[in-house]
């Protein structure tokens, strides 16, 4: 459970640093405010939609977090063959982190408000997740075709398990890029409300990113040296 | 902050109950893995439903579950932090509504851990995989799964199990904060120190939950670690109760029904709190572990107090709710018969755990080291079980009578300070507030204030100069 306490550790200093702006030293009965000078929340609060994705990206965080705690945890076992990294992930890797820059600029073009390019941003960025998707379906059916089927191994499965994970909140992530680009593309735009959805999708796609490239590593085996360095400071 | 988040999780909430329940309806009947699941029991067909529906229908309604709450807890989050009235600081917030808002973080870094277990054990059972299925011969024929870790299962289990049990007690802390400041008539002792114990227990509540692990077969000196953070996380409970008790004391306490079940609560808390004292200690578990012991340490502390809580807060809470108070008389009958009764149930169990009675049995039958009186305890504690049950429909009429027949009961009966109690209508309208959203002032427990009016001053309402400044000094 090591990698789970971790990653708890970071949101709990993220929680402990956000509480120390919040004056919870204050004496809130001491401090009966007058009718002109309510205080507290005077400065515009942030969108409520995005502190929501925030959260959220928590909890999957925390979902995949619990999934490689238990990936190690497996493996200690003598059972224990790694399986080979097709090329093919490769090649989706560069796919996922593609669609990802594309929305970035699409974040970009879309600060500017310059309509004509976010949307073949938006395109750009969803026609590449999809692609990751069939690339990963297209991974599985060539590591089936080669024996390696799921129950074959608990390396195996982990494989299947997690890609399979991955790939539904990829999806999660193209349904709502979907509606986004849809709404890019409507006769009346509402500026400001299309560039917070622009936001929110691309800081999903480069959090999902990110999960993707630690299991990447994890899957090729690079992350095996640093989790035996860490086994070795623990013991 | 997401009202259509919020209704799509309880009515996936409720698919979640109708899968379960289908349960009832399956071929093979329910599952027979208990409320654990441990693998590899729960997946075999020794087990009711280990091989038929029941076990594939419990998975399915815990993830199901797990999603819907995921949706109904960021809209909670959300709300706390981004939908407060103006003026209402992190620092003036009820202590009820830090409970929940500190649950809700918990649970939605806890549930996934349950996530990640049922889909690997759905996996275990429909596909062959071997995540926590071990080499296994089951009735003569060699299973194909092996290598597994049941071991990896209560991991993952506890790793939601024991923040679960604060997810249940924290509400059940902030709701019991208010119910006893409002009819002691004072403001709650150390309000800073209870926040603060509130967001200790919820970090510290994550590194405990090996202690029930402790028979499992895991490295001993794991063992040493887990008893000693379950023994730190004792220190700020601990706090949290001597705060109640000093709320009382030299309070004007009124004892109303909810004030009862505060009461209640704190009594039972401390006697379940301090056997866990006992269990979390590894040397003192391991003989009791398997004993009914274990049985009257769990209902104590995490059964009957949070429920006595949630009663209290049903007496509290449901004349804003439907305007009219609940009968006394019926209240009374339920609370005694509740409270006690709970007691004649649990308390025996303790006696029974160190005869070493074991749990899990519906009957021992002939077994030379349990006496014969502790069969009669037994028939005793089921006996006291119906009539506490009984007492349950006394409540339940109580509820559907009062909504006819119960006295008018005005817009704040307690005179409570906090928001819900100054809407403009009793019970509040749609959106609650009208056009104008109130304002908060000042923090929830303004109780008999020296040189106020009256011995309550509503959040809403702003610091005159005089009251300040007799505060102040």
């Amino acid at each position: 459970m090591n990698v789970t306490l971790l990653f708890l550790a970071v949101i709990g200093a993220i929680i402990a640093w956000w509480m120390a702006g919040q004056r919870l030293t204050s004496k809130p009965w001491l401090e009966a405010s007058p009718v002109q000078t309510a205080t507290g929340l005077e400065d515009p609060p942030a969108p409520a939609i995005k502190i929501g994705l925030y959260v959220f990206l928590g909890v999957v965080g925390a979902l995949f977090s619990l999934f490689i705690s238990a990936y190690f945890m497996r493996m200690a076992s003598s059972d224990w063959w790694g399986m080979p990294v097709p090329r093919l992930l490769w090649v989706n890797t560069a796919l996922l982190a593609t669609s990802s820059a594309a929305l970035q600029w699409a974040k970009s073009e879309a600060r500017h408000g310059r309509m004509g390019n976010l949307r073949p941003a938006l395109v750009a960025g969803l026609l590449l997740a999809a692609l990751f998707l069939a690339g990963q379906i297209e991974a599985w059916r060539d590591l089936n075709a080669a024996g390696y089927v799921l129950a074959d191994n608990p390396a195996n499965s982990f494989f299947y398990i997690l890609t399979g994970l991955h790939g539904l909140h990829i999806l999660g992530g193209l349904v709502v890029t979907g509606r986004t680009t849809v709404r890019a593309f409507a006769a009346d735009i509402a500026p400001a409300r299309l560039r917070l959805s622009v936001d929110l999708c691309t800081l999903y796609s480069h959090f999902m990113l990110a999960v993707w490239l630690i299991l990447f590593a994890l899957f090729a085996g690079w992350a095996n040296d640093f989790v035996d360095l860490c086994r070795q400071l623990l013991s | 902050m997401f009202p259509y988040a919020n209704m799509l999780s309880y009515w996936i909430y409720l698919l979640a109950v109708l899968i379960l329940a289908a349960g009832f309806f399956a071929p093979g009947g329910p599952t027979g893995a208990g409320w654990t699941l441990y693998p590899p029991q729960s997946v075999l067909s020794g087990t009711p439903g280990g091989q038929d529906w029941g076990i594939l229908l419990m998975l399915s309604s815990l993830i199901v579950f797990i999603i819907g709450f995921t949706m109904g807890g960021l809209n909670y989050v959300v709300t706390v932090l981004q939908g407060r009235a103006r003026g209402m600081t992190l620092m003036r917030m009820p202590l009820t509504v830090w409970g929940i808002f500190t649950a809700t973080v918990m649970a939605l870094l806890a549930f996934p851990a349950l996530f990640v277990a049922c889909v690997m054990m759905l996996f275990d059972r429909l596909l062959g995989t071997s995540f926590f299925m071990p080499a296994i011969v089951e009735m003569g024929t060699q299973l194909q799964h092996g290598g597994g870790s049941p071991i990896l299962f209560q991991h993952l289990f506890w790793f939601f199990g024991h923040p679960e049990v604060y997810i249940v007690a924290l509400p059940a802390f902030g709701i019991v904060s208010d119910l006893i400041s409002t009819h002691a008539r004072k403001n709650i002792f150390g309000y800073r120190m209870m926040v603060w114990a509130i967001v200790i227990i919820a970090a510290l509540s994550f590194v405990v939950w090996a202690h029930h692990m402790y028979v499992s077969g895991m490295n001993p000196a794991f063992g040493f670690f887990f008893a000693t953070t379950t023994l730190i996380i004792a220190v700020p409970t601990a706090i949290k109760v001597y705060n109640w008790v000093l709320t009382l004391w030299r309070g004007d306490i009124h004892l109303t029904l909810p004030m009862l079940f505060a009461l209640a609560f704190i009594v039972t808390f401390v006697n379940g709190g301090l056997t866990g004292l006992f269990l979390g200690n590894v040397v003192v578990d391991v003989p009791l572990s398997d004993t009914m012991f274990v049985v009257a340490h769990f209902h104590m502390v995490m059964g009957v107090a949070p429920i006595l809580v949630v009663f209290g807060a049903i007496y509290h809470w449901y004349p804003k709710v439907t305007g009219r108070m609940l009968n006394d008389v019926l209240g009374h009958i339920h609370y005694w018969t509740t409270f006690l009764g709970a007691y004649a149930i649990f308390f025996p169990m303790h006696y029974l755990g160190l005869l070493g009675v074991p749990r899990r049995y519906y009957e021992i039958g002939e077994t030379s080291f349990v006496p014969p009186s502790a069969h009669t305890l037994n028939i005793f504690i089921t006996v006291m079980a119906l009539v506490v049950g009984a007492a349950q429909v006394v409540f339940l009429f109580n509820l559907v009578w009062s909504l006819f027949r119960g006295r008018e009961a005005g817009g704040n009966p307690w005179r409570a300070t906090t928001l819900e109690w100054q809407t403009p209508q009793t019970p509040p309208a749609h959106g609650n507030w009208g056009k104008d959203l109130p304002i908060v002032y000042r923090w929830a427990y303004d109780y008999s204030v020296p040189g106020a009016p009256e011995d309550f001053i509503p959040q809403t309402q702003p610091a005159t100069d005089r009251v300040t400044r007799e505060v102040m000094t």
